[in-house]
């Protein structure tokens, strides 16, 4: 069954209703249920204002959790975006197909010299990131995955939702991780915010992890773009999702990221309230509803709070990101998707992490595994790319 | 007091409790005990009854308006004869739900996993209702809920031993992440074993031995619908135990930085 039938089942705005309505008792009994069998009230319950008093504690058992389950470990990544040209109009983005700005679309040559900015950084896996086009399809991912293949451990990848043959296809060809986020599911908001394109297909994309569960993707990741509607009840939305996966498609992990709106280039537009405080809020539930999914976390968010975030259940980070196609070395000038906040370096990313007592993990993944050979170590034994 | 009907297969079920019908003293006994404890299936040996349309004393006593049979092909040590019994059963009874028990080992009647798997497939493809009888083994739980089994019967100890619920750790676990029911099955020895396992969610229970060898078996298939009724309640009611409830950690907070409201 796929998630859309699912989705259809509950009213966002009754879902949005009942998150606040949920009592101090909600919250109480959710606190206190075993670990790993919270059920979706539970959830709900979590992410009402009426859990906001009981923030500390949450992150207390989310920190506990994270640690018993991930050990004081923090893996990197980094992003490469490969292309900016997008044919969506979408009110939020930098890249939206309105957008008078230079569109980009890296060759092989300029692929491999970003990629060897982010090996010499040390990263082990990489997260290939582009617009929505024809030009940049299955056959173009496919070869840059194979360019890339020999460099990185861990190849992932957030581009526009496909059909679930070609990411059967492409994860032949050693892609482990796809993360689309449905950005909202307020059908109503949805339809406000993606003006035209592709994307405007909401039930599409709403099938994604059904496409990427069946194409035995080993890693699926879920997100809403926080601020775009209720962020409660997107976020319930979102754990509604994760279950489905988490239960439908077993053999595969998951993640669960929490993007944020940024300035971006474009038009203003009214966005709901997603502060600090509620993105904690958040992520704890998310930590209390699933014990094993990964929770990401990129550098949108400002380095003070990245710092803090690091015990409170996240357990993977982008790091030293430029988002836009050619940013590390190709050219660093050009228009970025949105800012990012924290412009550490991933070795100052690193050397913070180990001043806390945290490892940075750069590579959990091998491509002899996939029967591609042996990969590139991290961060040491880095190869001819980095020279 | 709630009590949301269980669904097998499009099948609704009031009562959770499922029976065995080996064991008894008598036909007599044994009509009495299912009356007391309010079932509503009940499981039968294919190898115990009569096919040849002779008259038989387990299905004698049996009234099939009021008690869905579940045959079992408790005795095969294969997929290859618990297909064979299936179909057998299929034709002799006229139902096509099935428990499907496959122990090679005639000591600790364990299940085959690996027998099982494959007839449960063989057998969902010919259109069987399958119940499948397995150690509580997750990852088997899900790979049996894709070959197409209807229901999962994860043990609870093992068969005949009465000891309770010794695979809770792996029953939570099957439970949280099944998407067909769960019948917890064999090793229950109490009512209060049977409690515990519909208040962690099982969905059913499956009793045979503790009541058919019970002293009183009419009075313990009474005590075992209490059970079961009780846990059941109590996990539609929310139980609100749980010990492990966080303690803000006042020296070492993690939250204080977000500022003057947290709390």
């Amino acid at each position: 069954m796929s998630f859309v039938d699912t989705w259809r089942r509950h009213d966002f705005g009754a879902v949005a209703a009942r998150i606040l309505a949920k009592t101090p008792s909600d919250v109480r009994r959710a606190l206190s249920r075993p670990r790993g069998s919270l059920d979706l009230e539970d959830f709900a319950a979590l992410l009402s204002p009426a859990a906001s008093a009981r923030l500390e504690e949450m992150a207390q058992l989310s920190h506990r959790y994270t640690l018993e389950r991930f050990g004081r470990t923090m893996r990197l990544y980094a992003p490469l975006y490969l292309s900016n040209a997008c044919a969506n109009v979408c009110t939020y983005c930098g890249f939206s197909a309105h957008n008078r700005i230079k569109r980009k679309v890296l060759s092989d040559p300029e692929i491999l010299a970003e990629a060897g900015v982010l090996r010499s950084h040390g990263f082990g896996s990489v997260l290939l990131v582009t617009g929505e086009t024809g030009r940049v399809g299955r056959e173009y991912l496919s070869s840059s995955l194979r360019l890339l293949r020999p460099h990185f451990a861990g190849l992932w990848m957030e581009v526009q939702p496909m059909a679930e043959e070609d990411y059967a296809a492409l994860a032949e060809e050693g892609l482990s991780t796809v993360l689309v986020y449905q950005e909202t599911y307020d059908a109503a908001a949805y339809a406000r915010h993606h003006l035209s394109g592709p994307k405007a297909d909401m039930q599409f994309r709403l099938a994604t992890p059904d496409r990427l569960g069946r194409a035995g993707m080993k890693r699926i990741g879920l997100g809403a773009l926080f601020g775009l509607s209720d962020w409660r009840a997107d976020a319930w939305f979102t754990g509604l999702h994760l279950r489905h996966v988490e239960t439908a498609y077993w053999r595969s992990r998951t993640s669960v990221s929490f993007p944020r709106l940024r300035p971006h280039e474009g038009d203003e537009i009214p966005v709901t309230l997603f502060g600090e405080r509620d993105l904690v809020q958040a992520a704890c539930a998310f930590r209390l509803l699933s014990t094993e999914t990964e929770l990401s976390l990129s550098t949108r968010e400002s380095s003070r709070f990245r710092d803090r975030a690091v015990r409170l259940g996240f357990t993977s980070m982008s790091a030293g990101s430029r988002t836009n196609p050619g940013g590390y070395s190709v050219e660093p000038e050009s228009l970025e998707q949105f800012a990012v906040d924290d412009s550490r370096s991933p070795a100052q990313m690193a050397a913070f992490l180990r001043s806390v007592g945290y490892e940075p993990v750069w590579k959990d993944w091998d491509r002899t595994y996939d029967g591609f050979g042996g990969s590139p170590g991290a961060p040491a034994a880095q190869g001819a790319l980095a020279s | 007091m709630s009590n949301t009907p269980l669904v097998i297969a499009g099948v609704s079920f009031t009562s959770r409790l499922f029976l065995g019908t080996g064991k008894f003293s008598s036909g007599e006994a044994m009509a009495r005990s299912l009356e007391a404890s309010g079932t509503e299936m009940v499981t039968v040996a294919l190898g115990r009854i009569r096919t040849d349309g002779e008259s038989d004393d387990i299905l004698g006593h049996l009234d099939r308006r009021r008690y869905r049979l579940l045959p079992n092909t408790s005795g095969t040590r294969n997929a290859r004869e618990a297909v064979l019994a299936a179909q057998l059963a299929r034709e002799a009874l006229e139902t096509n739900w099935l428990k499907l028990e496959i122990h090679p080992d005639p000591k600790y009647l364990m299940p085959d996993p690996v027998e099982t798997l494959e007839a449960t497939a063989l057998l969902a493809a010919r259109g069987f209702v399958v119940l499948a009888y397995v150690h509580a083994d997750p990852v088997l739980c899900k790979r049996l809920e894709e070959a197409g089994a209807a229901a999962v019967m994860p043990l609870g100890s093992p068969i005949g031993s009465g000891l309770g619920l010794e695979s809770r750790a792996f029953l939570q676990i099957i439970i949280a992440q099944s998407r067909v029911p769960v019948v917890v099955d064999a090793g229950l020895g109490a009512p209060s074993h049977a409690a515990a396992a519909l208040e962690m969610g099982a969905d059913a229970v499956l009793v045979n031995t503790a009541i058919a060898a019970a002293e009183d078996p009419v009075g313990m298939a009474a005590a075992f619908r209490l059970g079961v009724e009780a846990g059941r309640a109590a996990r539609e009611a929310g139980l609100a135990a749980g010990r492990e409830s966080a303690r803000a950690d006042a020296t070492s907070p993690l939250t204080a930085f977000l500022g003057e409201e947290a709390r």
